[in-house]
């Protein structure tokens, strides 16, 4: 049973939504089970085929290896077309709504001006986010098709092109998470406590 | 809208004028008859006056052979057509003949071949924007919902596409449309907005239209399952307190969620203004938490995994962030979209014919719950006046205001200002710069929901103008 299951800190949230379910409006009164037969459990392999995320604990990181070497072949084969030879973007590439999307570097200290460029290098808090995105939707023109080889490769290039890691540095599942960038305490968690009357 | 457009209105309005002051006056004979004549059909499997006529034109022959006609009739042309419409010859009389039989459409209505609003797309092909300006009511047409998008629009096939929910789950789920749509469902009327609307107007006036400056916002009827329903099969282990919402798009969208929203009033949608939810809004079905930043609502939804702590995902902390340039820290998990509103007519763009009454009316919304009042002012902020609010209003849904106004043809700038229920009231640009610090251009302000000004130049014409110059 559900409840028995649960953090004791969200009985009270989960009473609020037990609440809400028994509105009239939605009417899960009598005549409602508890459980419903509807689905069917998710199977180790049902989970595994789309569980990709990477959390900064590392967690989950696939085995493999690579290094600035390695990846710069990658990113000069996949990557340099829209993000440029210097990881600056393109010139005459449409402008990206939310900015300097295309620039992967640059822009140390820029944070506490008018005009940041807010890069992986600058901006970005856990290197795990940058194998993770990349895995996800990188290459733009076919995302999901880097190996592990190739995404711990071109992540190492972009992290050394960015003077956060040693070009010597190898990265897998070990290293990657240790990986400590510049903005790491840049963000704070913050439900903007801002309230105009 | 031209000026062409605004006389357009203007007769429009005129006829309907003119249509009103007959309510109560003896409608004319042949209308009459016309009606009699409706209301004694056979036909009474339909009710509809053209399935009277078809009737009447195949001898009464049933309804099989009526289909059987119907479907060899040509279809309208729709490359002539504006999106949405599909071309149909115009008659010279439309009394005199009969209208076209039903059918033609293929059984899907289409819009006016005179209507031509359609959302305006991005140069990125990114962002489609609601055409504001000419809304009425507050429900947004769905093929007019605004349209934000991190790796296209996929194509899914329902049958093929799975909803897993484990992590810190006691029984790991995988849920298809179909099971989903057998749980008891709930329809909610809810606003949705982009935390990046209105960003790039921070410093200064930059978009012509309404529709470019606020149009990544628009509301909807949703239908679904409340996501707490699924978390009451599967079940939470202790310590549960995330919850990572990934998309199927190119873009495996990702979002952590904390626990007690998905508990609350979040739910997983599979339909949309009474039917199937449209591709664009993340057929087959999207998660949907009201009143926070749109792009957390994961569409193309495939996987629920609930954790101990949040991803930081790319589109938590490179995107979606809220970057303090005074202080050079970012704030993460700013979800809520605060109190907000814009005029709609007038607004940018558009003419006004000459002095005179004119009807002011805009939109105003609130992720925190209802709007209390909107107030308006039409000189510049100096004095403000209560607009009515058109029933219903409804919590975390657009409230369509309106407010009574005689322009005496000298310049003016109108404004609007929402207050929601909680007591936040719009704030200046001036007072969320002095919070968050400047932001120039090629950067977002994200949740950017300052005062919106329109200027209107003696000549009638209206533009985007900016308080700070």
């Amino acid at each position: 049973m559900f409840t028995r299951s649960v953090d004791p800190k969200y009985g009270a949230l989960l009473a609020a939504a037990v609440a809400v379910l028994a509105m009239p409006s939605v009417a899960l009164a009598d005549g409602y089970p508890a459980q419903f037969e509807f689905g069917a459990p998710a199977s180790n392999q049902d989970i595994a085929a789309v569980a990709i995320a990477i959390a900064p604990d590392g967690k989950g990181l696939p085995a493999g290896k690579g290094d600035h070497a390695a990846g710069k072949r990658v990113y000069e084969a996949k990557c340099g077309d829209c993000h440029g030879a210097t990881l600056q973007g393109v010139p005459g590439l449409p402008d990206m709504p939310a900015g300097a999307a295309l620039r992967l570097i640059g822009g140390r200290g820029t944070l506490t001006t008018g005009n940041p460029v807010m890069t992986v290098e600058s901006y970005w808090p856990y290197a795990t986010t940058l194998f993770d995105y990349i895995r996800r939707a990188m290459p733009f023109q076919s995302p999901g098709s880097l190996n592990a080889d190739e995404l711990y490769a071109v992540s190492a290039y972009i992290l050394a092109e960015g003077n956060v890691i040693d070009k010597t540095m190898v990265l897998d599942a070990q290293t990657l998470p240790r990986v400590q960038m510049p903005n790491r305490d840049g963000f704070i968690p913050d439900p903007r406590p801002e309230f105009f009357k | 809208m031209h000026s062409d457009d605004f006389e357009h209105d203007h007769q429009k309005t005129r006829a309907i004028d003119e249509a009103l002051s007959r309510i109560g006056k003896p409608i004319p004979e042949a209308q009459a008859r016309y009606v009699a004549a409706l209301e004694d059909c056979e036909c009474k499997e339909g009710m509809f006056a053209l399935a009277a006529t078809r009737r009447q034109l195949f001898g009464g022959a049933g309804v099989v052979a009526a289909v059987g006609m119907t479907t060899m009739l040509p279809g309208p042309a729709m490359a002539k057509a504006p999106p949405g419409a599909g071309e149909y010859p115009v008659q010279a009389d439309s009394t005199k003949e009969q209208g076209r039989m039903m059918g033609a459409d293929g059984g899907y209505g289409l819009r006016s071949q005179f209507e031509t609003d359609v959302r305006w797309v991005n140069p990125t092909k990114t962002a489609g924007f609601s055409p504001l300006q000419n809304s009425y009511g507050t429900i947004t047409p769905s093929g007019l919902h605004y349209e934000r998008h991190h790796g296209g629009i996929p194509n899914i096939d329902p049958a093929r596409h799975g909803l897993v929910i484990h992590g810190m789950v006691d029984r790991p789920m995988r849920y298809s449309l179909a099971d989903l749509r057998r749980f008891p469902t709930v329809s909610r009327t809810y606003f949705m907005e982009c935390s990046g609307t209105t960003g790039s107007e921070i410093m200064k006036a930059r978009e012509p239209t309404a529709q470019r400056t606020h149009g990544l916002v628009s509301t909807s009827e949703w239908t679904g399952v409340p996501f707490s329903t699924l978390l009451k099969q599967t079940g939470l282990k202790p310590g549960a307190a995330w919850v990572l919402a990934e998309g199927a798009d190119a873009a495996v969208m990702t979002r952590s969620v904390p626990i007690d929203k998905c508990l609350s009033d979040a739910l997983i949608v599979f339909a949309q203004n009474g039917e199937a939810m449209r591709p664009e809004q993340g057929y087959p079905m999207r998660l949907f938490l009201p009143g926070w930043e749109g792009n957390i609502s994961i569409k193309w939804l495939r996987r629920l995994e609930v954790s101990d702590k949040p991803f930081y995902t790319r589109e938590e902390t490179a995107k979606y962030s809220d970057l303090i340039t005074t202080t050079g820290k970012s704030r993460i998990f700013t979800f809520t979209m605060e109190a907000k509103s814009v005029i709609t007519f007038p607004s940018g763009e558009m003419k006004l014919p000459g002095a005179g009454f004119y009807e002011i009316t805009g939109l105003a919304w609130s992720g925190r719950g209802k709007i209390a009042r909107v107030e308006v002012s039409t000189d510049g902020g100096k004095s403000w006046h209560l607009a009515s609010l058109q029933d219903p209003v409804l919590a975390i849904s657009q409230t369509r205001f309106h407010f009574p106004w005689i322009w005496d043809g000298t310049a003016a700038v109108i404004q609007s200002r929402a207050t929601d229920e909680t007591g936040y009231s719009q704030p200046t640009h001036q007072q969320l710069i002095v919070e968050r610090g400047p932001l120039e251009s090629g950067s977002l302000f994200y949740h950017m929901n300052a005062v919106q000004s329109w200027g209107i130049a003696a000549d009638g014409s209206v533009k985007n103008v900016h308080p700070l110059g």
